[in-house]
């Protein structure tokens, strides 16, 4: 594959990418590919620094070492608001939505940086038939909506910025089995739109599942990689992460 | 008699509440204790003595002018002292440490430069005409402050509550992290809210200045008590609470003033913020965070 091909179809490549909290190093030096249209995990036990590596995706933490490209362009160490305006957009871990203002003024957050208002009210659209429940809750408080309901606003809220690259980190944690299910569902449904999804999980079985391409991280590095359904038969894995 | 006390302190607590405004709007969406806010009540009130007095301005031309003043000066403090912080990050005590030591050498640099005298605003100012109603007196100035608050007030009500920029500093005072995965521009939104923290203040000071026609280095200083006891009471960063509070300490005041003793309104100002942090730690109305007013 040249130089050119690989631009066209890589949507994120991440270069011996170090990450620290003054001195304890979080990520050592991690290299990882994301290609267009496909569905990225990265699985590993708390702490190996999963979303440590999201934050410096999107900019919140600034790497020690290594490169970020987006669409092959640098975007190493610049702050959030212009990895977002690139196109990229993160779902934290927690969620964290905007709990003391409406789900509406979460949402029209969420298309912040668009500024034709015929294109924002399509992509409502969108986002209330993706997640019919949140349109009877367009005008109530963010913060008094269940956990799961929380996580998608936080999902819909993301897809208001129309990414050309969604981080989802941990979407699934702390919700009800019922949630969990209603959640990997729209993944599926957001692959099968062709999406590009960089997605960590705990739920190693069910993010194996929606996957193309897997990634195992251990204390800050990748030890495994490779087609999601070969990751998913590795005796490590399986003894680690699928309970096997 | 008591009528008459009420209006006044309505009055006086309209500038509280103006001031206070910004200082928590600071706080709501900042999250620091900016102690060199009153230095921004301090400016306001001399940029309208230069303005009235040497430049020749009128009131309504010099409160807009001598505002932005101040706004000006809040926004290159902030980017002189907290920006760096906020950058690295760094725990709110260092924030707190250096915008008091960066207040103190404010206070004492404008002290040599201006002088420690109080000076006045020229006379005529606001023409002194007194109203007279039902036997209640309200002279022009006083109803020139009223006026000039509850517009100020409401323009930063309808700021946060119905613009974009509102919609972002709401955003910012939720979750600043989120905030910027969102595309908002946490850092120029920062420099936005401390310009109209600094004006909210500058405003205070020229209305103070005016409603006591006495103005110095170190008038922010007692200001700044004051800004204290009503943004504590009113629940930091909650701006309905110091609208609120800010009109029941000048109201406080007054009354303790005239029934009591004017020496001892400091204190019972004080012992009220005392008795609200025993009985509800976070303020009157609740829990610390920027909210609707
Ligand atoms: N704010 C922080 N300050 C210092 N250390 C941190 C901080 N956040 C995470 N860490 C440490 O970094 C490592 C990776 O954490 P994290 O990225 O949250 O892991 P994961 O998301 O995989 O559970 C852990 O050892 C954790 O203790
Ligand atoms: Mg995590």
């Amino acid at each position: 594959m040249n130089g050119e091909d690989a631009r066209a179809t890589c949507m994120l490549a991440v270069e011996r990418l170090t990450v620290a909290y003054g001195r304890t190093v979080a990520v050592q030096g991690i290299d990882l590919r994301v290609e267009v249209g496909q569905v990225v995990c990265l699985i590993g036990a708390n702490g190996a620094g999963k979303t440590t590596l999201m934050r410096a995706l999107s900019g919140l933490l600034r790497p020690e070492a290594g490169h970020i490209r987006l669409e092959g362009a640098d975007i190493t160490g610049q702050p959030p608001h212009r990895i977002a305006a690139l196109g990229m957009r993160h779902v934290p871990e927690g969620r964290q939505i905007f709990a003391g203002l409406t789900v509406a003024e979460n949402l029209a957050l969420g298309a912040w940086l668009e500024d034709e208002s015929a294109e924002i009210a399509r992509r409502l659209e969108q986002v209330l038939a993706l997640f019919p429940r949140l349109r009877e809750r367009l005008a109530q408080m963010a913060g008094s909506m269940s956990g799961g309901e929380q996580q998608m606003l936080a999902l819909g809220r993301a897809l208001m910025g129309a990414p050309r690259l969604l981080l989802l980190d941990e979407p699934s944690m702390g919700l009800a089995p019922l949630f969990v299910e209603e959640i990997f569902g729209i993944i599926e449904e957001l692959k099968r739109e062709g999406r590009t999804i960089l997605l960590v999980e705990q739920n190693a079985s069910a993010a194996l599942e929606v996957a193309d391409y897997a990634y195992v991280l251990e204390t800050g590095r990748i030890v495994l990689q490779g087609p999601a359904v070969q990751v998913a038969q590795d005796p490590a894995v399986l003894a680690a992460y699928l309970g096997g | 008699m008591l009528a008459q006390q009420l209006i006044n302190g309505v009055l006086l607590g309209a500038s509280y509440a103006l001031f206070a405004l910004g200082f928590t709007l600071m706080f709501g969406v900042l999250r620091v204790i900016n102690l060199t806010y009153g230095f921004y009540f301090s400016a306001g009130a001399f940029a309208a003595l230069f303005l009235t007095r040497d430049a020749g301005l009128g009131i309504w031309a010099a409160l807009p002018l001598a505002a932005v003043t101040a706004g000006l000066i809040a926004v290159a403090l902030d980017w002189l002292l907290l920006a760096p912080l906020r950058r690295k990050r760094a725990p709110e005590l260092a924030s707190l440490m250096v915008t008091l030591g960066g207040v103190l050498a404010l206070y004492s640099a404008a002290t040599a430069i201006l002088g420690p005298d109080i000076r006045r605003l020229p006379p005529g100012l606001v023409d002194g005409t007194v109203f007279e109603l039902a036997g209640l007196r309200v002279a022009t100035p006083q109803l020139f402050i009223l006026v000039a608050s509850f517009v100020l007030v409401g323009a930063l009500v309808w700021l946060l509550n119905f613009t974009r920029l509102g919609l972002a500093i709401r955003a910012m005072a939720e979750n600043p992290d989120a905030a910027g995965l969102m595309g908002i521009d946490t850092g120029r939104t920062a420099a936005l809210v401390s310009f109209v923290a600094g004006c909210l203040a500058g405003a205070g000071g020229v209305l103070i200045g005016l409603n006591f026609n006495a103005i110095h280095p170190y008038m922010g200083e007692s200001m700044m008590l004051r800004g204290f006891v009503v943004v504590i009471v009113g629940g930091l960063g909650d701006i309905r609470g110091a609208l609120i509070a800010g009109l029941a300490l000048g109201v406080v005041e007054v009354l303790t003033a005239g029934y009591v003793d004017s020496g001892l309104k400091e204190a019972v100002a004080f012992a009220i913020l005392v008795a609200v942090l025993w009985t509800r730690p976070s303020g009157l109305f609740g829990r610390p965070a920027l909210r609707r007013a």
